[in-house]
């Protein structure tokens, strides 16, 4: 577009240039447009009154090039052009401004303009108006947004589009939107009935809107029967509200457990399953997330696709540090478990350091696929972010994916076998060293898929492995040792406690009371949630 | 109500829980009705089982039929569903931990040794030495000339004098066991609970096992749990047999053999 | 008593002769000392040999637990910044009115908070005796408590291991928060006398290292006279056959406790005799991090001998202090190789390895 603006910018004299414009100008449109461009000059003056009034009749204007006008003035870009007494629009590339004509977008060259200020009542007439010429477009989509933008619009004029809208609104989504721009309208009419049947059109409306001018009605209306049908209807709309802030809660905190579960997981799976004490568990995530920033970097034009090229790629990385972590140190101190915790607290500090060396001490920008923004809207009181949608989906698919390894594989198996009883494993012919090895390195693997996940919601940066690593910990111990289902449903519940107590205790009491639970929580049930019972257990 | 006694007692310097025991029945143990469950498997069911005051009783039965549970049961390990377990007449031993058991006057032998292994067998026995276990008394506790001759006497007993300066975790298999019992012996139990002595156990020791036991009825109570058919027969006045967690039958050695339902059970149906 | 503590070991002897030799000469080295001799030791050096001494106190305290015990504490930090904390108070309220704000009683952080007076919890901190006490038992009522519950439970090993740390890092997070009126993040600064003396003098810095010796030499006593007591034979019993211990009559979980406060109160002391040298006190001492790196001066020592501790603690201090001036980011690196090589090739230390050749 910008650069066909560039292409016809010429150095012809103003004059002639104007003149041809002029020539266009009544050989295309006539009549309407003189008069619209005369309200246009209006908009030249200076009175904000005078100024209001032009918007006013531009939006009532038949024209149809009426809306784009209105739209470059509620944009900033109407100018008036010095030394012409006219109205144009005004681009602005580097130092120099292009002008162009408000009414045929025809290019006008260079030139000095001065921006025509807005004040506020001119701003709400001219959204007002936009949405009510919009209300008309053909595109259905368009005319769903301006009935949601004119929703407390109370004047005359957007009423009375409303209301001419409803009659010849054929689409049903459209149909339900004007109807409650016009009930939330009407419920100024002077008569008690309109406001009444206005009140009930509003019944278990969500729309802020709605709630904001039926507030009055409650508290002050003349008529009895209006002000007690708002009061109810505003109860039940408080409590739907409610409602939807809890859904809205239990949203987040279930959001807030899909991230620990998935970065417990990998623990529940190397602490759980093997018995070893990983404080570089929080390090193999950050490994994860740091794989998403490299492979975000090798294909910077695939943004969308290269998150999911991450997956599998932070997975053999984290893996492969796993099964090396396992090789070299952890083989050794099997049984010495506050020993295996000291020597991967080591490796923690290692791996942090060899990030802050060869990458960077700052924290990495990893950046959000397109189709992870947004957020999914139920309705006008709740809406779920893609992201943290798609992660709860994800640490439920890493979770199944995983009890099927378990449950289903040959690895999971003989995983089962050398964690219940090493020497009778053995005996059989499971090869218990590369059981471990692979197990770890699962694990591990694990963690670092639970990095390209937090990749997307949190910073990434050398010390992000010790913020999980003591929450992991506290899940697997909370939902008890040696089973996936404890570590599910211990990270969930933990996820929603967290977010239950926010609200009134803030970010970091929360946390704070959460920790503490679980401390008093291990005093009385040293085994967790669902501790492993029967006979061997008690030993 | 006993338990209740016997807390207060607790509470009461003057008095410990062991002088607290009322034994005037002749009976020192009373387990009643005991049901113990792991996870829908009764490992005890409805046990009845009585220990009078200084016998040595022998518990034989095949291999889950509940005899270390009942022992985890009389010495707080494990608390039962239901049932009720006393000490003499007066101590409910459902109400006690661990430690108040071992100092109302039960010694216990784990199936698997298990000794200080970083102590000398010398500070083993010091350490089981019956008295104040509280944190300060055992901070300032000094041995007195009394209390050596007793961990000597006691050395003597389980034959361990020349061993006494060495390492627990130096000795033998057999040794362990004897130290263990030695221990025990420390407390001055009223009822000792011996958990297979004679496993892994040459005949020679099985033989000195045989003849320490023996010698400690009649001071002490002692109850044998094991496998050993022979040893058992070689120490064993009375002999009662558990199978499927419940009494199957008591009596001497040779009544409890000749019983038909112990032999099904023993040799399969 | 203290000679039968001390009669078999060697270690320990060495540590105390050296202690007493430094303190008698070290204020003599700072002070009568012209600055120009060689030997002379700037305030720098007097501070720094004090601070490592603290940091040694607390190896001391963490080698009792874990070494005699087998209570792999990651919370001894906490108690060590507990004890930073009532000191800090103490030196708070010593400001009076030469603070920024001049307000005669509310620190600085408080009159900028727009606090209008003291919290209950700072009252009494005016008085050094008041604030020495709590320094001891802030630290040992919070150990008393959480053992207690943790020990009756029966929580043991690695899930102990993991409460403590939870427990540091609750606090960590609590004391960060402004509202707790601890000074959030800044924690406690600008701190200026003590019981009057004047914190940034010489002879000041030369009476902190010789109260810290003093305070190292004492609390080492303490612990060798608790080690080589019934008491002490009894948590070696406990740390190697924990039920055994029980069947044979001893109240494991008030023995554990016991010795648990005891050993948070003398890194409550480490914590209070640190504060004054380093001049701040501020929430990141409570950090996880903190915590396992006392148990790795540990390690490197060797645990269960005391001395040790303290070796190690001194060891791995100076290390630090010479690493970080030459290849300040090599540290994680050293520190982490330390950790990984220590477990897998020293797992009794270096006094260990001493032991073991001169043994041998």
């Amino acid at each position: 577009m910008s650069s066909s603006r560039h292409g016809t910018r010429g150095n012809a004299p103003i004059l002639a240039k104007l003149l041809l414009f002029l020539t266009c100008l009544t050989l295309t449109t006539g009549l309407s447009a003189e008069t619209l461009e005369a309200t246009l000059a209006q908009l030249a003056e200076r009175s904000f009154k005078v100024k209001l009034e032009a918007v006013e009749s531009i939006a009532t204007s038949e024209d149809g090039r009426a809306l784009s006008i209105l739209e470059a003035l509620a944009a900033g870009e109407l100018y008036t052009w010095k030394g012409v007494p006219r109205v144009v629009i005004g681009r602005k590339s580097g130092r120099t401004m292009h002008l162009l004509d408000p009414l045929t977008g025809q290019a006008l060259g260079e030139g000095r303009a001065k921006k025509i200020i807005l004040n506020n009542a001119m701003r709400v007439a001219l959204r007002g108006a936009i949405a009510a010429r919009t209300l008309s477009s053909p595109d259905p989509a368009a005319r769903l947004g301006a009935a949601r933008e004119m929703l407390g619009d109370t004047s005359p004029a957007a009423t009375k589009a409303l209301a001419t809208q409803l009659e010849r609104e054929q689409d049903a989504e459209v149909r339900a939107a004007i109807t409650l721009a016009l009930a939330i309208a009407r419920l100024g009419a002077q008569e008690a009935d309109t406001r009444l049947a206005a009140v009930t059109a509003l019944e278990a409306s969500l729309y802020p809107e709605a709630r904001n001018a039926l507030l009055p009605l409650a508290e002050a209306d003349p008529d009895p029967a209006v002000k007690a049908a708002a009061t109810k209807t505003l109860e039940d709309i408080d409590q739907l509200l409610a409602w939807n802030a809890r859904a809205e809660t239990l949203f987040f905190g279930l959001s807030l457990g899909s991230v620990l579960v998935l970065a417990a997981i990998g623990l529940a799976i190397t602490f759980g399953v093997m018995g070893v004490i990983n404080m570089a568990h929080g390090e193999l995530i950050m490994l994860g997330a740091y794989t998403t920033y490299l492979v975000q970097s090798a294909l910077p034009g695939w943004i969308d696709y290269s998150l999911v090229l991450a997956i599998p790629a932070a997975f053999i990385v984290s893996g492969l540090f796993g099964i090396a972590i396992e090789r070299t140190v952890i083989r050794f101190l099997y049984g010495r478990p506050l020993e295996t915790l000291l020597a991967t607290f080591g490796i923690s500090l290692i791996l942090q350091q060899l990030v802050r060396t060869f990458i960077s001490a700052q924290n990495v920008v990893v950046q959000n696929p397109s189709w992870m923004s947004g957020s999914w809207q139920i309705n006008p009181a709740l809406a779920l972010t893609y992201n943290r949608l798609y992660i709860l989906i994800f640490a439920l698919l890493v979770f199944a994916a995983l009890l099927v390894i378990l449950r289903r594989t040959a690895l999971g198996l003989e995983v089962r076998a050398v964690s219940q009883n090493r020497a009778m494993a053995r005996a059989m012919g499971v090869r218990s060293e590369r059981v471990d090895a692979l197990t770890f390195g699962l694990g591990a693997g694990i963690a670092g898929v639970a990095g390209v996940a937090l990749s997307q919601l949190t910073n990434v940066g050398p010390n992000m492995g010790q913020a999980y690593i003591i929450d992991s910990f506290m899940v697997v111990v909370f939902g008890g040792v040696g089973n996936l289902w404890g570590t599910l449903v211990g990270g969930m519940t933990l996820g929603i406690a967290n977010k239950v107590m926010e609200p009134w205790a803030g970010a970091v009491l929360a946390k704070i009371l959460v920790l503490i639970f679980i401390i008093l929580f291990i005093q009385k049930r040293p085994r967790g949630l669902f501790p492993q019972r029967g006979r061997a257990a008690e030993g | 109500m006993g338990g209740q006694v016997a807390r207060w007692q607790y509470l009461n310097p003057g008095k410990t829980l062991a002088e607290t025991l009322n034994i005037s029945h002749k009976t020192l143990l009373y387990v009643e009705g005991v049901t113990v469950s792991f996870d829908g498997f009764r490992a005890l069911n409805d046990l009845s089982f009585y220990v009078d005051l200084g016998e040595l009783r022998c518990v034989i039965g095949p291999n889950g039929a509940g005899k270390t549970t009942m022992m985890d049961v009389v010495t707080g390990k494990t608390r039962p569903d239901s049932g009720y377990v006393f000490f003499g007449q007066t101590i409910n031993l459902l109400e006690l931990d661990e430690p108040r058991i071992a100092q109302a006057g039960i010694g216990r032998k784990f199936q698997k040794p298990t000794v200080f292994e970083s102590h000398s067998v010398f500070e083993n026995l010091e350490l089981a030495m019956a008295g104040d276990k509280r944190v300060w008394p055992t901070l300032r506790a000094r041995l007195s000339g009394e209390q050596r001759d007793r961990i000597d006497e006691v050395l003597g007993i389980v034959g361990l004098r020349e061993q006494a300066r060495g390492l627990a975790g130096a000795l033998s298999h057999g040794q362990k066991q004897w130290l263990e019992i030695g221990m025990l012996l420390m407390q001055d139990p009223l009822l000792l609970l011996v958990d297979e002595p004679v496993a892994g156990m040459t005949h020679q020791e099985m033989d000195r096992t045989a003849e320490l036991l023996r010698s400690l009825a009649g001071r002490h109570s002692v109850v044998v749990v094991e496998h050993d058919m022979d040893f058992v027969r070689s120490i064993a006045k009375r002999v009662t047999v558990l199978h499927q967690g419940a009494v199957l039958a008591e009596g001497s050695m040779d009544d409890v053999q000749q019983d038909p339902r112990v032999v099904e059970v023993y040799l399969g149906e | 008593m203290i000679i039968r503590a001390m009669k078999d070991d060697t270690g320990g002897q060495i540590l105390l002769a050296v202690l007493l030799a430094a303190v008698l000469l070290v204020p003599i080295l700072s002070l009568a000392v012209p600055d120009s001799s060689p030997l002379h030791l700037s305030t720098y050096t007097v501070t720094l040999l004090g601070k490592y001494l603290c940091y040694a106190l607390l190896a001391v305290a963490v080698d009792l637990v874990w070494g005699y015990l087998g209570i792999l504490s990651l919370g001894h930090g906490a108690f060590f910044a507990l004890g930073g904390y009532a000191m800090g108070m103490y030196l708070m309220r010593q400001i009076g009115d030469r603070g920024v704000y001049g307000d005669p009683v509310l620190p600085d952080f408080m009159v900028f908070l727009d606090w209008k007076e003291l919290p209950w919890f700072w009252q009494g901190f005016d008085m050094f005796w008041f604030a020495a006490l709590m320094a001891l038992l802030a630290p040992g009522v919070l150990a008393y408590l959480f053992g207690y519950l943790a020990f009756r439970s029966r929580v043991t090993g690695v899930y102990l291991s993991i409460i403590t740390q939870a427990l540091t890092y609750a606090l960590m997070l609590a004391f960060f928060r402004n509202e707790m009126g601890f000074g959030g993040n800044n924690g406690l600064t600008d701190f200026k006398d003590l019981l009057g003396f004047d914190l940034q003098s010489d002879a000041t810095r030369a009476g902190l290292f010789v109260a810290s010796a003093l305070a190292l030499g004492l609390g080492y006593l303490a612990c060798r006279i608790i080690v080589t007591s019934r008491l002490g034979r009894v948590t070696v019993a406990i740390r190697d056959a924990e039920s055994r211990t029980r069947f044979i009559g001893y109240r494991v979980e008030q023995i554990k406790a016991a010795i648990f406060t005891f050993s948070a109160m003398l890194a409550g002391l480490a914590g209070a005799l640190y504060v004054p040298q380093v001049g701040i006190i501020n929430p990141s001492e409570f950090s996880p991090i903190n915590s396992i790196e006392i148990v790795i001066w540990v390690a490197v020592g060797g645990r269960a001998t005391l001395y040790g501790a303290a070796v190690g603690a001194l060891m791995v201090n100076y290390g630090k202090s010479l690493f970080t001036a030459v290849f300040p980011d090599a540290w994680l690196f050293a520190l982490g190789g330390l950790f990984v090589l220590v477990t897998l090739l020293l797992p009794r230390g270096l006094t260990g390895l001493l032991r073991q050749r001169s043994a041998g």
